[in-house]
């Protein structure tokens, strides 16, 4: 079931690329997505999700790139294969990537796709879920779903668009 | 004079098949071709990804061969990245290199692509 948006959003530790544990909480706001590695739209969307992270880090925005993918049937989205993309590029990821290795966070936000963006308050309530932008085609969008999501709440005003179609590959489940 | 075969195949998990099918019927239209002659086939199991060599979604094939070469790509029920020709990634090929496979099969049946 999806998480709805006022709801307190479930607390997890996951560990990143260098095992380090990561959750949400501790800023102004918290962007939960749901990402991985051989999905042609999280590939898209990620420089875009990647800028959110560095221009709201400032503003105490915290971002997290869960990947909650099956490893056994796709590979390229193991722990290792993470570590791999992330030594690779580390200029890529201003925000950790962590590893759902029991898809249990995943089932407990509801998420449904790569890429899957939750936004959570101070306070850990779900204000916005949904896609980054309109296209993962168009690098103009520049996530300005999740942007102005983030200026709504920033600014201390409802999120005007609370909700849009998450769009992307669907989660890997393990059987 | 023959006509190429055109397959798209996809997979349910990818939702990118309905935009691929629009952009290949375009390209059928602009090249001379019937936009509904594309044999549209649903890949279902691993099964059917092995036994088709289906690396992901969607796959077109003009005279079975991929528009885009997937390389030692394994099989597997999953999106499939492609690259644009200004090196955006996309869930679906560049137009372009469906225009062009389609081109250089017409002109392997002897037949000359419309402009």
């Amino acid at each position: 079931m999806t998480l709805a948006i006022g709801s307190k959003a479930p607390d997890f530790s996951l560990p990143d690329t260098a095992g380090d544990l990561h959750g949400p909480g501790g800023g102004a706001a918290t962007v939960v997505v749901f990402t991985c590695n051989h999905c042609p739209y999280a590939l898209a969307w990620h420089e875009r999700i990647a800028d959110v992270a560095r221009d709201y880090a400032p503003r105490g925005v915290v971002v997290l790139a869960i990947c909650s993918n099956d490893a056994r049937r796709y590979p390229r989205d193991s722990y290792a294969a993470m570590q791999e993309r992330v030594a690779r590029d580390p200029g890529d990821w201003p925000m950790p990537y962590l590893h759902d290795a029991t898809q249990e966070v995943a089932r407990a936000y509801g998420a449904k796709t790569t890429p899957d963006v939750f936004v959570l308050d101070a306070d850990g309530v779900l204000v916005y879920r949904g896609a980054p932008d309109a296209d993962s085609d168009d690098p103009a969008q520049r996530a300005d779903w999740l942007r102005a999501a983030l200026e709504d709440l920033l600014a201390d005003r409802p999120v005007a668009r609370a909700t849009t179609d998450p769009v992307g590959c669907s989660i890997k489940w393990a059987a | 004079m023959s006509a190429p075969r055109i397959e798209l195949l996809y997979w349910e998990g990818c939702p990118s098949h309905p935009r691929a099918l629009a952009e290949l019927r375009e390209q059928l239209a602009a090249t001379g071709l019937d936009p509904e002659s594309v044999e549209v086939r649903e890949v279902v199991t691993d099964a059917d990804a092995e036994r088709e060599r289906f690396t992901g979604s969607p796959t077109i094939r003009v005279d079975g061969r991929d528009v885009v070469e997937a390389g030692d790509e394994p099989a597997i029920l999953a999106c499939r990245v492609y690259h644009r020709r200004d090196g955006r990634i996309s869930p679906v090929p560049d137009p372009r290199d469906v225009r062009d496979a389609l081109r250089r099969a017409l002109t392997a049946h002897g037949r000359t692509p419309s402009a």
